[in-house]
């Protein structure tokens, strides 16, 4: 499909300009960091359908998705309007999808509640590594995990180092979805931290300084900590623009260039 | 500068072309979300239709002012209106005398003057038979033979006895439990009659719960406990035909875990109490003298849609119409006065902001 670049897929290193010969990523963490006003997950939408395209250069990509946050019917739904079916790709093995809605650890068993779900993880990546496809876990979102495990901060830093070791073991991407506005205020920083330490691409949504608009819902500031231009040197990039949700895309402008 | 100037486009369902359902207290919304009603019409109408099927509403209160209520009251009363199994749980020792200051249904003058209106034009030629007609006319609880979505409450008259008889509406005791996990599993049973169907919906249940985490509850200092059970509510509710309405006082809990509970709501509301003689906000605003307080609207449901709801307004004013009726009305800015010389640093308009302040609206 010939279309031009995205902000968000340039900014991401998504697109090397040519949007025929898309590159996936191959073992990046990746943030979002939303607020009670804007909610990130449209990020998310956006990189499933990125994936789970048929566009991509080489082979295809599996996506494994953890959903804490929303059933499948709601990605569901959304990712129809953007012209991706999700049920035809869990059939055919493309999507992965983890329903831990009602994931409840109990007290004293949190840690082996955490360490199950890994192994669900881990085991799903097993099967699909030997197919030599790229694959992505995706988890939506650690805050909620956080309530899951009952509070317990430590296993859940627990469970992303462990899923970390699968991005140089079997070359995943990681990308979670954490609330940042929660820790703002909180004397443990611990959670956000080390999730930016982690992580090669942060993106933050968050409302504008002047207030929510109808015609923009906010604004997305993107760090890339490490992408190559391809001849050894590693430079960091920080992009900033204005973006506008729709049913089945996003408009993505720079402030005051919306068309 | 390359602009996304995609082929695709972006089109909305028109709300008015959904048909309506024929299930009373129920109205199909879009993207395959049901609407179940607030019980207050403005609020309705603000939130697009009233609450989705399945969600979680969350009204932070404020600790000086009891105006969660008065939304509380309404949302109970719609429900025994339209026959719907209630869940009401409170920090009260007897939650159930609660149950008999409940709203009964607002009988409108006007109603009964348009119907009448109407039969006289009919009747003309027949007026001697209007004798027979007026008195066997039936108590107006439908309009033209359909039960209404949404109806009025008078907040001065308790709600018919019948009604609140018997198992209608079950009752818990938030003081009586020690940890959340009784009363979450009294939510589920409830909840379990009540399951999600893609096809026909036969009924629809509403989960009323008062100051969750008030502080002569035991397991006030337990917030993960709260945050747990806030979370498995949630899920449940998603995959049953409920709404679980739900109000708290964010400031007697952290700061971090009030954030938690905002994110995990599905729509989230706030009131706010307006100081009797405040001469500033008389100022300010017009009909300040009969405004209760103000009502800002944080977070609207999305189901199944990613685009966010901005609207107009994120603030309103509480006011009792004719000191009876629960209306939600938008801020006027008053008329600045000329010689005053001092402008207020606010706009007049009530978009949302994301600075905080005390007469941020």
């Amino acid at each position: 499909m010939d279309r031009p670049a995205s902000f968000l897929d340039e900014a991401l290193s998504l697109d090397d300009g040519d949007s025929n010969n898309l590159q996936p990523w191959i073992g990046r963490v990746v943030l979002v960091e939303d607020c009670v006003e804007t909610n990130g997950a449209f990020v998310l939408h956006h990189l499933i359908k990125r994936f789970l395209s048929p566009n991509l250069s080489s082979s295809d990509s599996i996506v494994i998705f953890v959903a804490f946050a929303q059933p499948f019917s709601h990605y569901d739904r959304i990712l129809r309007k953007m012209g991706c079916n999700l049920v035809v790709q869990r059939e055919n093995k493309r999507l992965i999808f983890f329903d831990m809605l009602m994931l409840e650890c109990p007290d004293d068993g949190v840690e082996d509640g955490i360490i199950a779900l890994y192994g669900n993880i881990q085991k799903a990546v097993e099967a699909v590594s030997s197919l030599n496809k790229n694959i992505t876990i995706m988890i939506d979102d650690i805050s909620l995990l956080e309530v899951a495990a009952n509070g317990s901060t430590k296993d859940v830093l627990d469970f992303m180092h462990y899923c970390h070791t699968l991005t140089t073991q079997f070359a995943c991407t990681i990308i979670t979805v954490i609330h940042e506005d929660i820790y703002s205020s909180a004397d443990h920083f611990t959670l956000p931290l080390q999730m930016e330490h982690l992580a090669d691409i942060k993106i933050k949504a968050e409302p504008l300084v002047t207030g929510l608009a109808a015609d923009v819902h906010g604004q997305l500031t993107i760090l890339n900590k490490g992408s190559s231009d391809g001849l050894g040197r590693w430079k960091s990039k920080i992009r900033n623009f204005h973006y506008r949700v729709k049913e089945n895309s996003v408009e993505y402008f720079y402030p005051g260039g919306r068309t | 500068m390359a602009t996304n100037k995609g082929r695709t486009s972006s089109f909305s369902r028109n709300f008015s072309a959904a048909p309506t359902s024929s299930i009373p207290g129920l109205k199909y919304g879009p993207n395959g979300t049901i609407f179940l009603s607030s019980g207050v019409p403005d609020l309705d109408k603000i939130l697009g239709g009233g609450f989705h099927l399945g969600s979680l509403v969350m009204i932070m209160e404020d600790t000086e002012a009891p105006h969660h209520m008065l939304l509380l009251r309404n949302f109970m009363s719609q429900g025994l209106v339209h026959n719907q199994p209630i869940l009401y749980a409170s920090p009260s020792t007897n939650p159930r005398a609660f149950l008999g200051t409940l709203p009964t249904m607002l009988v409108s003058k006007d109603d009964r003057s348009r119907n009448t209106d109407a039969e006289q034009k009919d009747l003309r030629i027949a007026w001697q038979y209007k004798k027979y007609l007026g008195e066997n006319k039936p108590h107006i609880e439908e309009r033209d033979g359909k039960v209404e979505y949404c109806n009025e409450f008078d907040l001065r008259k308790p709600i018919e006895k019948h009604l609140i008889m018997g198992n209608r509406v079950e009752c818990i005791s938030l003081l009586d439990c020690s940890s959340l996990a009784g009363f979450r599993n009294s939510c589920s049973k409830f909840l379990s009659q009540l399951p999600r169907y893609d096809g026909n919906i036969t009924s629809a249940g509403r989960i009323a719960i008062q100051s969750l985490c008030a502080p002569q509850c035991e397991y006030f200092d337990k917030e993960w406990d709260m945050l747990s059970f806030i979370r498995s509510l949630k899920s449940m509710v998603r995959s049953s035909n409920a709404v679980a309405f739900l109000t708290f006082p964010a400031s007697l809990v952290s700061p971090s875990v009030s954030k938690r509970w905002q994110h995990l709501a599905d729509t989230l509301l706030s009131v706010k109490a307006i100081p009797d003689e405040d001469k500033e906000l008389a100022n300010l605003l017009t009909g300040y003298q009969d405004m209760l307080g103000l009502l800002s609207v944080h977070k609207v449901a999305r189901f199944n849609t990613q685009v966010p709801v901005i609207l107009d307004a994120t603030t309103y004013s509480i006011k009792l119409q004719k000191r009876r009726s629960l209306v939600l009305e938008c801020l006027n800015q008053a008329p600045v006065d000329g010689s005053s010389g001092s402008s207020y640093g606010t706009s007049g308009s009530c978009s949302g902001s994301s600075k905080t302040g005390t007469l941020d609206f």
